[in-house]
């Protein structure tokens, strides 16, 4: 299906649930929908999407609203779509572990790096930074520790004087 | 004591050394490395240790045991989660025990240097280093002559003798 075609049967299914990003191929979905419209993706014989290809997080700059992108392909039907799900001060989006078995690692990487919050995740822990790393790193608002543990994380080569 | 030691014994079967030019000689000569590593460095240790350039006829073998080990050859990116392990497994390692900073990376931070939040500048920061190789990565005749320079260190070594 093209993207009109998978836009056209989502919005039979689930009408008002989602809407289109301007000028792009993207679908985007609140928190509150996203068990909804997850499932419907996934389950539905017409549509079933069977591989979650990627997550990938973002921040838009005001800090407050971070995102995820959903990469999602269809194996069976060869079709593919882009779901992207924002989030406002530090709401949680709910979880898709229980869908597509990928999304576990891919949301820890996306709560490591980003600090987004997925509801219902089985194991929501850092996976790659240590336990006990302060901040989320790929957040526009990021500042890096002056000291790690001891270790010194000198931003210029004055540290060495 | 090397080529002259050979020197001396073409002519006898007997040979008056200092004791310590023996234990250096053995030391320099059997530098057994830890196997590990840490990035795409590793990948030209890997290859320093293949049939090619092998590092076995230097006496160098990788052991996969710190416990085993007397070179620890930190051969990548030095993440700060990673640093207190390679701290951790050097103090685990017994003596005598040395160290060869392998690339930039671990040399001072290298492509990292001033926005790697995540990356040790050095890891002479958390273990002290006795040869650096310089490059991204080193060839392979590079870590070899790192290790060869290490020898050459070993052996003004004075390991019976009280430091000064």
């Amino acid at each position: 299906m093209t993207f009109a075609d998978i836009i056209k049967f989502v919005e039979t299914k689930a009408a008002g649930k989602s809407s289109i990003i301007e000028g792009k191929e993207v679908i985007l979905v609140s928190p509150d929908n996203w068990v909804e419209i997850s499932t419907l993706l996934k389950n539905e014989s017409k549509l079933d999407f069977d591989y979650l290809m990627c997550i990938s997080s973002y921040d838009k700059g005001d800090n407050k609203t971070y995102g995820a992108a959903y990469n999602l392909f269809s194996t069976t039907i060869n079709h593919y779509l882009e779901v992207r799900v924002e989030t406002e001060d530090g709401t949680a989006i709910p979880s898709v572990t229980g869908l597509w078995q990928a999304a576990d690692w891919h949301e820890r990487e996306a709560f490591d790096m980003m600090g987004l919050q997925f509801e219902g995740h089985p194991n929501l822990k850092r996976i790659l930074l240590s336990e006990d790393w302060d901040g989320y790193p790929l957040r526009k608002d990021y500042k890096e520790p002056d000291y790690y543990r001891g270790m010194p994380v000198p931003k210029d080569k004055t540290y060495w004087d | 004591m090397d080529a002259t030691l050979l020197e001396k014994f073409d002519k006898d079967n007997i040979v008056v050394e200092k004791l310590d030019d023996l234990i250096n000689w053995s030391r320099a000569n059997s530098q057994w490395y830890f196997q590990f590593g840490l990035a795409c460095c590793a990948i030209e240790m890997m290859a320093t240790a293949a049939p090619r350039h092998d590092l076995e006829r230097f006496g160098a073998m990788p052991r996969a045991s710190p416990r085993q080990s007397d070179v620890m050859i930190v051969a990548g990116t030095v993440t700060l989660k990673m640093a207190e392990r390679v701290k951790r497994l050097f103090e685990q390692m017994s003596d005598p025990k040395y160290v060869i900073s392998m690339g930039s990376c671990s040399n001072s931070g290298g492509p990292y240097w001033q926005y790697g939040y995540h990356v040790l500048k050095g890891v002479d920061l958390v273990v002290p280093v006795d040869v650096y190789v310089p490059g991204c990565p080193p060839r392979p005749e590079a870590l070899l002559q790192g290790l060869l320079e290490l020898q050459k260190k070993i052996k003004t070594e004075t390991p019976l003798r009280k430091k000064a």
